[in-house]
Formats: structure tokens, sequence, C-alpha cells
């Protein structure tokens, strides 16, 4: 199966390429055929940065339930991190 | 098929060049081919979605080793250069690539073999996956080839909603002007193409009373010749191969 499937958004951070560490401008997430995962479909995830070349990429490919999980442990995560950010403030004041 | 015994003096050359593709530009390609003065027969091996990769380098000796002059352009070729992985991870976030790029890549492979002194001037195109659809395609919108093999092509059905400027027309709207005959391999439990969408095709080509032949394997899905994923299959990939050069000997090669 290939999809063609591609969303893009632009994100502010940084990654680890096979360079080190550089600045990431994008991030490319597809499901599609994965290049390296044992599946025969995969939610892919490329953190990239355009302006330094095809090599700065940091290339995830996920079961799409593995994805899944990932998108909720992130929302989780987001959520108690903000949460601590307010407690904490409030403390302050 | 093209038999080999034990005694055949056998050579193959196999390397990277340039070829003229769409818009003149010079773009790479990967140029398998038996040593020995032919005539031999041409395939256009077009790569597919994951890339220019070693994959497809193997395929394009395979058909050398069968005595085929195979030529696999790099279609990638304008998204620039760097592990085929990451081309292709650039392919796809750029939503792929054009149609009509991928036909003059293939026209000019085609016009680069049959100018060969070595050439019979027999020339087919093979491809998988989206490669398989782009065979289609070329079979359809360009003139000179004498065989077509889609494998498991996704997206010759399209609806209206998946067209794009860079995929502007379903293939099969263009079923009528196929100009060669057409082998498809596809797997029944693929989901893109389904056999549902194998079935359209299928009448379209009856409709148009095309040169046809396809083969629907059981319990294989999308890509089954790939003997580094889980979707291989070993009894339809090998039977898939010998269907393969049967056709190709069937429509291309010529009496030395």
């Amino acid at each position: 199966m290939c999809t063609g499937i591609t969303e893009t958004a632009q994100v502010k951070g940084s990654g680890k390429g096979p360079d080190g560490w550089f600045k990431l401008e994008e991030v490319n997430v597809s499901y599609d055929h994965p290049t390296d995962a044992s599946l025969e479909r995969a939610l892919n995830i490329d953190f990239v940065n355009p302006k330094k070349g095809l090599s700065a990429r940091v290339a995830v490919e996920l079961s799409p339930e593995s994805a899944k999980k990932l998108a909720e442990t992130i929302l989780t995560t987001l959520a108690r991190g903000e949460d601590h950010m307010k407690n904490s403030e409030a403390a302050q004041n | 098929m093209h038999r080999y015994t034990t005694d055949m003096y056998e050579g193959m050359l196999a390397e990277t060049t340039t070829v003229q593709g769409f818009n003149g530009d010079i773009i790479n390609a990967y140029f398998a081919r038996p040593l020995g003065p032919g005539p031999f027969p041409g395939v256009v091996v077009i790569h597919h979605m994951p890339g220019w990769d070693e994959l497809y380098r193997e395929m394009t000796r395979k058909f050398a080793h069968h005595g085929y002059l195979a030529f696999s352009p790099n279609i990638y070729y304008r998204f620039g250069h760097g592990s085929p992985d990451d081309v292709a991870a650039k392919v796809r976030a750029s939503g792929g690539v054009a149609d009509d790029s991928v036909l003059g890549d293939t026209e000019g492979s085609l016009r680069f073999l049959k100018s060969l002194p070595q050439s019979n001037k027999k020339v087919g195109v093979f491809g998988t996956c989206s490669s398989g659809r782009q065979a289609f395609l070329a079979a359809c919108r360009l003139k000179g080839f004498d065989a077509a093999v889609d494998c498991w092509g996704g997206g010759v059905v399209m609806s209206k909603e998946e067209l794009t400027s860079k995929r502007p027309v379903a293939p099969i709207d263009y079923t009528k002007d196929l100009s060669c005959p057409l082998l498809g391999l596809f797997g029944e439990e693929d989901q893109n193409p389904t056999p549902q969408h194998v079935h359209l095709l299928e009448e379209e080509l009856k409709k148009y009373g095309k040169n046809y032949e396809f083969h629907m394997y059981p319990k294989a899905g999308h890509g089954f010749f790939y003997y580094d994923r889980p979707n291989y299959r070993q009894e339809p990939a090998v039977d898939g191969w010998k269907k393969v050069f049967q056709f190709f000997e069937k429509y291309l090669r010529t009496s030395n």
C-alpha cells in the first residue's frame, strides 16, 4: 500500500542527527511504507531542517498503535507539565 | 524464457551514468547490461516510492542477468542527493514526484535504450508500487514501449479528492491510449490497489479491447517481491518473476 498521505507542521526545537544536534524547522508525518521498521505500513515522523540538507533528519517509524500511544503520551505529558507550571506560578504569587 | 547453461559465457556491466530526462535535465541513472554485441531488448526500470535504492539496483541487475539492457533513472534526482531514504523522505514531504517529471525521465531512458547499437529496438517498462502506476501511465502516455509490467501499482484508480497538481489525472482515464501489452501482478490482500481497483482497471482494459494479462495472488498483499519486508510472499514472488520474464520474452525478444 502506498498512500502518499503526509502532513507537515512548522516546529521549533532541536534534534540529534548523524552529525550531532541541529535546529528543527519542520516535522513531516506520513502514513505509508516504512524504510526500516518491519511493518507493512507505519506512521513515519521526520523532524527536519531543510536548510541543512537532506541528512538533517531525525526519523521515526512506528506501528499505528505505537503512534497513537505516543500521541496520547505527548498530550498527557504536556498537560501535566502545563499544570505544573500553572501551580508553580500560582504558588509564587 | 532465456535459458542459462553452465557452459555459457556470462558477463555484465553495471554502473551509474547519466541521461537526458524531463525538461532536458541531465539526471543520473543506473545501467546494467549483459556483455556482448546483442542484440538485446531493453527495460526501463522505474524505482518505487521508497527511493532509488539497493533493491532497485538488484532488480536492474536481475533484468541484465536475464539478457536485458536494464536502465533505472533516478526519478528523484531533482530533490537532491543523499542516502536513498533521506531523499525519499524529502520527496514524501513534498507531496511526491510529479507525473510529468517521471514521464519525461522515462521517455529519455526509452530513447537512450533504443539508440544503443546493441539494442534490438524493443523496450519494456517495469515498476512496482508507485512505479507500477507510473509504468502503466508511461505505457499509456508515451509512444515507443513494446510491453509494460505494473506490479501492484496503487493510485491507478483515483477519486477526485486524491488528484493533485502533481498527479492531476487518474491513470485509469488514459487506458484508451495504452499502446502496448500490459502485465499486471496483484495481491488479493492489498489495500491500494484493492481487488476492486484492479477489477475497475480490468473493465476499462476490456472496454477498449487492450492486450493485457492480470494475475491476482491469494494470501499476498502489497509488495510481495520485497524479500526484505514482511510483505514478502515466497510462492507469489517466484511465480510473479517467472511471469514477468515470460511476458517480456514474448513481447521484447526478437530472434537473433
